[in-house]
């Protein structure tokens, strides 16, 4: 789905991923870990084509991404802060991007799930942040595409949201849709991951299921085995 | 790209700015021709005004727009959307809706006034286009410094020093050197330097079409020669237009190497 090969990107002085080769399977979730700074949202960019590697190259279903921008049809991306025009109305924010990638009905089952309806005449200024997290999963999940790459997911959603967020994600990938999340709840992470990807300084250190990474670092939980992998490497 | 110029433009549109600005022309326009009561006249002032507000009002709602969109902006990079057609459909926004107040707020009271039933049309007609050409090129040479600063406080400082270099401090510059070098023939000189500068650029063409140029002494006769002929017409228009593509082209080179 996703081959990345020796992924270089410098922001200035700042060598943020130096060498990343990661290759992400056909159908599944995985989550991309590591701790502040590592790394993680320059290389979900650099997928998305906002971030222009230094060196690498990336494909996207067998696509090279480079000079492209029609793959993105392929991906449904939630960013990670959902800042929206704030003198849009939710309504008119969703039928604006059907307008630009294509039209959907999936918005209107969505909204249902999400109890959005009082809202859609509102302003996005005006929201508070879980229901502009809400507007943004509907505007990522109403396109049915292979790729779904989701940037902290949980942010700010009270816990029916979220049961209901998980929900989602798994009737996602029972379609056999690839999900790629970054995420710092770990019990999240842990609940809803087929395998984990954990980058630490600009390169990916692990790669593999949970219960490899607990093996690997000889810790009886998942928590406690992130913990060990950041004190080890003094990160 | 048509997509990214209508929900710019429809969401300046709504913006209390865009009203803001055309009700300052209304206001203008009304107020001039009150005091003036003269079509020609009423012209000629708001000449003055156009050239040193139109730019100003560019670069700043140019620098703002680019600024308060950044999420917006962020938004549609993540679409399916080349980013070429994302930039140059924002600014075709900005300065299309900038110029269409520019348009409507003096055009109505003037058309009110009857100006169509008078010999200043031509003039007046000028004085839009100019002022359409300097909105549209000061908007792009905002996103340009916009798109190249991160920092906001940075960028409008940097837009505003353009708009002062421009409007004021280059004209002082180009007047001590013409007054350094007196002994020597400095028509030439002086048509070149006029043309390198838009906003002196506009101010001399509509002067000279004004037929006021009797004021401007040997290098106005020198300048009426040259701009006053359907060549000077062609070519000043010609420079105005390459003010626009160069920084428009910058726009598309800059914006496909940027990260966001």
């Amino acid at each position: 789905m996703v081959s990345i090969k020796n992924l270089h990107k410098k922001f200035g002085k700042n060598q943020v991923l130096k060498g990343v080769d990661l290759y992400i399977n056909d159908g599944g979730i995985f989550a991309v870990l590591g701790p502040n700074g590592s790394g993680k949202t320059t290389l979900i960019k650099s997928i998305l084509g906002m971030v222009i590697p230094n060196k690498g190259i990336i494909e996207v279903l067998g696509n090279n991404i480079k000079k492209n921008s029609d793959y993105r049809h392929k991906i449904d991306y939630l960013p990670q802060i959902a800042n929206f025009p704030s003198n849009l109305k939710v309504k008119e924010l969703i039928k604006m991007i059907k307008d630009l990638r294509k039209d959907t009905d999936e918005d209107e089952r969505l909204i249902k799930l999400f109890k959005l309806e009082p809202f859609l005449d509102k302003k996005l200024g005006n929201l508070s942040g879980g229901t502009k997290q809400k507007v943004n999963l509907v505007l990522t999940f109403m396109f049915d595409s292979p790729l779904i790459i989701l940037d902290e997911p949980t942010t700010g959603l009270d816990p029916i949201s979220l049961i209901r967020l998980k929900d989602l994600i798994q009737t996602e990938k029972g379609k056999g849709k690839t999900i790629l999340i970054t995420s710092h709840i770990m019990s999240f992470v842990e609940e809803v991951s087929d395998e984990i990807v954990f980058i630490l300084e600009g390169k990916i250190y692990f790669k593999g299921t949970i219960q490899d990474l607990k093996t690997k670092t000889k810790q009886p939980d998942f928590e406690h085995a992130i913990a060990s992998i950041l004190t080890e490497n003094h990160a | 790209m048509l997509k990214i110029l209508k929900y710019s433009f429809y969401d300046l549109m709504r913006s209390r700015w865009s009203y803001v600005y055309f009700a300052f022309y209304l206001l203008l326009g009304v107020v001039l021709l009150f005091l003036n009561n003269d079509l020609s006249k009423a012209v000629i002032t708001l000449m003055n005004v156009i050239i040193v507000l139109v730019p100003l009002i560019g670069t700043i709602f140019g620098v703002m727009y680019y600024y308060n969109s950044k999420e917006f902006t962020e938004l549609l990079l993540a679409q399916p959307l080349k980013r070429s057609s994302i930039f140059l459909g924002q600014y075709l926004g900005v300065a299309l809706s900038l110029s269409m107040s520019l348009i409507l707020g003096l055009g109505i009271p003037f058309v009110f006034y009857g100006l169509f039933e008078s010999s200043a049309i031509w003039d007046f007609s000028l004085l839009l286009i100019t002022g359409t050409f300097l909105t549209l090129i000061f908007t792009a040479l905002a996103f340009n410094i916009a798109l190249s600063n991160e920092n906001k406080i940075k960028g409008f400082g940097y837009a505003i020093l353009l708009w002062l270099f421009l409007a004021v401090i280059y004209d002082g510059l180009f007047l001590m050197t013409l007054i350094m070098f007196e002994d020597y023939p400095l028509d030439k000189l002086s048509l070149v330097g006029t043309m390198l500068n838009p906003i002196d650029l506009s101010r001399t063409l509509i002067l000279l079409k004004l037929d006021i140029s009797a004021l401007l002494g040997y290098t106005g006769a020198v300048f009426k020669e040259f701009f006053g002929t359907n060549f000077g017409l062609i070519v000043s228009f010609t420079m105005l237009t390459v003010w626009v593509i160069l920084p428009v082209l910058r726009i598309v080179f800059k914006s496909k190497r940027k990260d966001f």
